[in-house]
């Protein structure tokens, strides 16, 4: 399985219909981000200081700021640039911009990091044909 | 079996209303309706959200614990449509009945759209491009829009007006307010006052448009003007509307209540002719009046709780003198009865002065205060609203209504005013809530402002407030104890933080955290200054845990606002040789730096060098850090000195290159900058740095401290003269680890220095008072020893990925994962 652009044709926005291995575990050091493209979107993914891994998008909504180079606790991300603050878990903006894109992200078990498409909601009907066709 | 109790309306007066009566002891099941799908928040506060000084989470007043803790059932995002008065049922929009025993309609107002051609898509709501400015939605809407456009009209010169011209300037170039009547806050100010305030406004670049009706919002698809009734046209892809606004009574009078310009109340907030049903706040109509401000809500809140509870059965609300005082746009305005005097024997009492943008005026009649404007300077807006409100005597020298002579101390102030005078007008609170709080034994200020809610509004009184705690506490005042916190997430000042690190013998950011923090919690704003910290205390016993570092740290280089770095090589003492500078133009160009730069600490600045560049850069300059990322020793400025000025009478090249080699890179609380300046001249601006050494006749070097030119502008305290540059060096390095130990973190040395005092500095670092300073040498001595230049740090990456881009802007690569090079 790997990442790729997204179809010609495929819905906009929609970037890519199947999880991606983005890194090894190891590339990410604990307690930091590093961003990886994901299909046509940029994905910040995070490693918390416990072990767990969090995915938003990659640009902070504010001034375009990258957020996989700032800060983070167990719950939040800090813009390197004006220090905006978004929920890890939700996206959601702590002080007030518009929120982040989560994405599902997990580790398999050879330690690879697997990003999944975003959650949309509401919830448009999938343009991908699904595996068994 | 308590009554029910059901609120329609969960803004804030029918919060408020509640909180009164569950202060009273009110026995009621309550529900509450809101029809924003939010707990509530702070309407007043929306304008500094949009201004971006706020952040959403800041502005909400009660958060969904409290309606759980004091049982109240509470529907956010459900609408009530229909009240049955007959049968005490209300229902909401998708038929469920909720009954009644005492009902209060809080529904407050709405944005007044003015009915112009254009503001409306048949079908679609509002035109593309057009919004209120009202809700919390409205505010996030606003901002996501105007963020990608260039150009915003206004339309509405009144308060609300102001402030959204005022916040979408945050968001975009181009703001041009246009207001009908002929000045600025017409329904408040007068005329003078109005241009005043216009001119203030106008310093700020917002274009003002008077006398001007908008008949049409032009555009077919997007707004891209409006059409004003001159036939003028503002061209514009935003517009605001902030004309005013209108009571929510629509559900009111469709179920059969008495309605007006809103819902028709008596002295008890009863709807007319109704004995359970009850309204308050801006949907109501009280004597003919309809308020659009805090104020009287407040007000309303009250008598209605003390009715309804029976903890007061002659409550009864008389309507309320409507005194304001408010920052508009950054502009402090008070207002208060009449705009124009209108008798002819009115005293009228008028100051202008408007190059400064004040502008006073004062209306007196028999003797007693009867009007007010203030633009400008407020400064004397606690006394005028009392003098208002109450008819006091007014002072013989009439002048004194508008300024103080003789400047009477604050404390003088605080205790003159009366017990019931309204010092905190967003949210209602009087002088006497404020001393029986502090009495009551909270007497830190941030105490009081979180247990009254004084100051929490447009935060205008603050100053005030502080000023009563003070008086109230009689001298005993307490500091907040997070304010001295070195960091938010350690709930220790500095010294005692300092003694837990070292009892502990805690050497990485994590170990503090699991060890100091409530919960063990780790907290992303506390990492960097923890880090600073530990390591100016351990040296090389630092646990260097990378992700306590700000990315700045992490790279060795400052972060721009397009994600890019800054290269500053180190360029000691702003001196610099041909063979230095041909490198650093060979390898500007040869790697294409956008932009080179001379800074302002005489050194040479490569900008927009994307990350992954970094080390190449390093490896082909080939020269120590400059630091100018970090908070951090960074640069010593100094003039040509004795070599070559014929004015110079100290060598101060030499001994700014000495010091910056010794003490270059050491980390600190913020940012150290330097300079030595070869005469009293001051060329290199040795006045105004965190410390600045100035050669005088005699061979002598003074130095001073706690200079600054930046945002804030300091002349430095003189600590010392000594008659040897080895004695600059030795004294500087004491001074500084000083400031390291003792200085809360990211404060300057322009504020450490007077919070201080330069006497007791001097003590400690000049006269060894306290026996300190060999230990302080000692530890500098340790710092010094300890510096590497991080820019060696480039053959290999410290951790995985330090180099690799987060930037969007260039195509990344995109992942395949080559399975073969897994490890």
């Amino acid at each position: 399985m790997t990442a790729r652009p997204a179809e010609p044709g495929s819905a906009a926005g929609v970037s890519t219909a199947e999880p991606v291995i983005v890194a090894a575990l190891g590339e990410i050091p604990l307690g930091e981000g590093r961003a990886y493209a994901v299909g046509d979107a940029m994905v910040a993914v995070f490693r918390l200081r416990d072990g767990s891994v969090r995915a938003v998008s990659a640009v902070c909504p504010h001034r375009g700021g990258p957020l996989a180079d700032g800060q983070i606790d167990r719950s939040v991300v800090l813009c390197p640039l004006h220090l905006n603050a978004f929920d890890l878990t939700t996206g959601c903006s702590l002080s007030g911009q518009p929120d982040l894109t989560v994405y599902p992200v997990a580790v398999d078990d050879q330690d690879r990091v697997v990003v999944s498409p975003p959650v949309l909601s509401p919830p448009v009907p999938s343009p991908v044909p699904s595996p068994g066709d | 079996m308590p009554q029910r109790l059901v609120v329609i309306g969960n803004g804030m007066a029918g919060a408020r209303t509640v909180e009164e009566i569950l202060a009273r002891g009110g026995d009621f099941a309550i529900t509450m309706f809101g029809a924003e799908p939010y707990g509530n928040y702070n309407r007043i506060m929306l304008s500094n959200v949009l201004a971006g000084v706020e952040d959403e989470s800041g502005i909400f007043l009660n958060d969904l614990s409290w309606y759980a803790d004091n049982g109240i059932t509470l529907h956010t995002g459900r609408e009530i449509t229909r009240i049955d008065r007959f049968a005490k049922v209300v229902y909401d929009a998708d038929g469920t009945a909720t009954g009644y025993d005492k009902l209060i309609i809080a529904t407050g107002s709405r944005a007044f759209v003015p009915p112009i051609p254009g503001v409306h898509r048949p079908g679609r709501g509002y035109h593309q491009g057009v919004f209120a400015f009202r809700t919390l939605d409205d505010t996030r809407g606003m901002i996501r829009y105007a963020r990608e456009h260039q150009r915003a009209v206004v339309i509405g010169g009144g308060l609300l007006g102001l402030e959204a011209a005022r916040g979408l300037q945050n968001h975009l170039p181009h703001v041009t307010l246009v207001h009908s009547a002929g000045h600025l806050m017409n329904a408040q100010l007068d005329e003078q006052g109005g241009n005043t305030l216009r001119r203030s406004v106008e310093a700020l670049g917002i274009e003002v448009i008077t006398g001007a009706y908008t008949t049409e919002i032009l555009g077919k698809h997007t707004v891209t003007g409006v059409r004003l009734r001159d036939g003028r046209t503002v061209p514009c892809d935003v517009v605001v509307l902030a004309a005013g606004i209108r009571a929510n009574a629509e559900l009111a009078q469709t179920s059969g209540l008495v309605t007006e310009r809103g819902i028709v109340v008596d002295d008890q907030m009863r709807a007319l002719d109704e004995p359970d049903i009850y309204a308050v706040g801006e949907c109501v109509q009280h004597r003919g009046e309809t308020y659009g401000l805090v104020a009287p809500l407040w007000d309303q809140a009250r008598v209605l709780a003390g009715h309804l509870t029976g903890a007061d059965p002659h409550a009864a609300y008389h309507g309320s003198r409507v005194a304001t005082k408010l920052k508009v746009a950054g502009v402090d305005v008070a207002a208060m009865g009449l705009r124009e005097p209108e008798r002819d024997d009115d005293e009228t009492l008028v100051f202008a002065e408007p190059a400064r943008g004040v502008y006073k005026r004062v209306i007196v009649r028999d003797g007693r205060l009867v009007g007010a404007t203030l633009v400008g300077d407020v400064r004397k807006v606690a006394f005028l609203m009392q003098a208002f409100d109450r008819g006091l005597p007014l002072p013989e020298d009439r002048v004194e209504l508008m300024f103080d002579l003789g400047a009477p101390s604050a404390e003088v102030s605080a205790a003159e005013l009366s017990d019931d005078a309204q010092v905190c007008n967003c949210n209602g609170v009087t002088k006497a809530v404020i001393r029986d709080t502090v009495q009551a034994g909270c007497k830190t200020v941030t105490g009081v402002m979180d247990a009254t809610r004084a100051g929490k509004g447009c935060g205008t009184c603050k100053g005030l407030v502080a000023q009563i705690v003070e008086w109230a506490a009689g001298g005993e005042v307490e500091e907040d104890p997070a304010a001295s916190w070195y960091v938010p997430g350690v709930p220790m000042p500095k010294p005692e933080l300092m003694r837990a690190i070292r009892e502990h013998e805690l050497t990485s950011v994590s170990q503090v955290f699991a060890t100091l923090a409530p919960g063990g919690e780790e907290d992303a704003r506390s990492k960097m200054g923890l880090a600073s910290l530990l390591k100016m205390m351990w040296g090389a016993r630092y646990v260097d845990e990378r992700d306590a570092r700000f990315i700045n740290d992490r790279v060795h280089a400052n972060i721009q606002r397009d994600g890019t770095f800054s290269v500053v090589p180190q360029m000691k003492g702003g001196v610099t040789t041909p063979a230095q500078l041909k490198r650093i133009a060979e390898v500007a160009e040869r790697h294409q730096v956008p932009m080179v730069k001379l800074t302002g600490g005489q050194r040479i600045d490569l900008l927009g060098v994307p990350k992954e560049k970094l080390p190449t850069l390093w490896a082909e300059l080939d020269m120590p850090s400059g630091y100018a990322y970090g908070k951090s020793f960074r640069t010593v400025k100094t003039c040509v000195g004795s070599d070559f000025c014929r004015f110079g009478v100290g060598d101060s090249t030499a001994l700014g290159i000495a010091i910056e080699e010794r003490y270059q890179g050491i980390e600190g609380p913020a940012k150290m900058k330097l300079a030595v300046t070869g005469c009293p001249r001051n060329c290199a601006e040795a006045y105004v740095k965190d410390l600045g050494v100035v050669a005088v006749e005699g061979g002598r070097w003074e130095i001073y401290v706690g200079g600054a030119a930046g945002a804030h502008v300091r002349k430095g305290d003189l600590l010392a003269t000594v008659d040897s540059p080895a004695e600059v060096i030795t004294l500087t390095g004491r001074f500084l680890q000083y400031y390291r130990e003792n200085a809360n973190w990211l404060e300057r040395t322009y504020a450490f220095v007077p919070r201080v005092g330069i006497e007791r500095i001097r003590a400690v670092v000049v006269d060894d008072a306290d026996g300190l300073a060999d230990d302080l040498d000692a530890a500098m001595d340790a710092s010094v020893a300890a510096y590497r230049d991080p820019w060696k740090e480039r053959a290999e990456p410290v951790t995985p990925g330090q180099f690799r881009t987060s930037l969007p802007l260039t195509v990344l690569p995109q992942v395949p994962v080559r399975e073969e090079t897994r490890p």
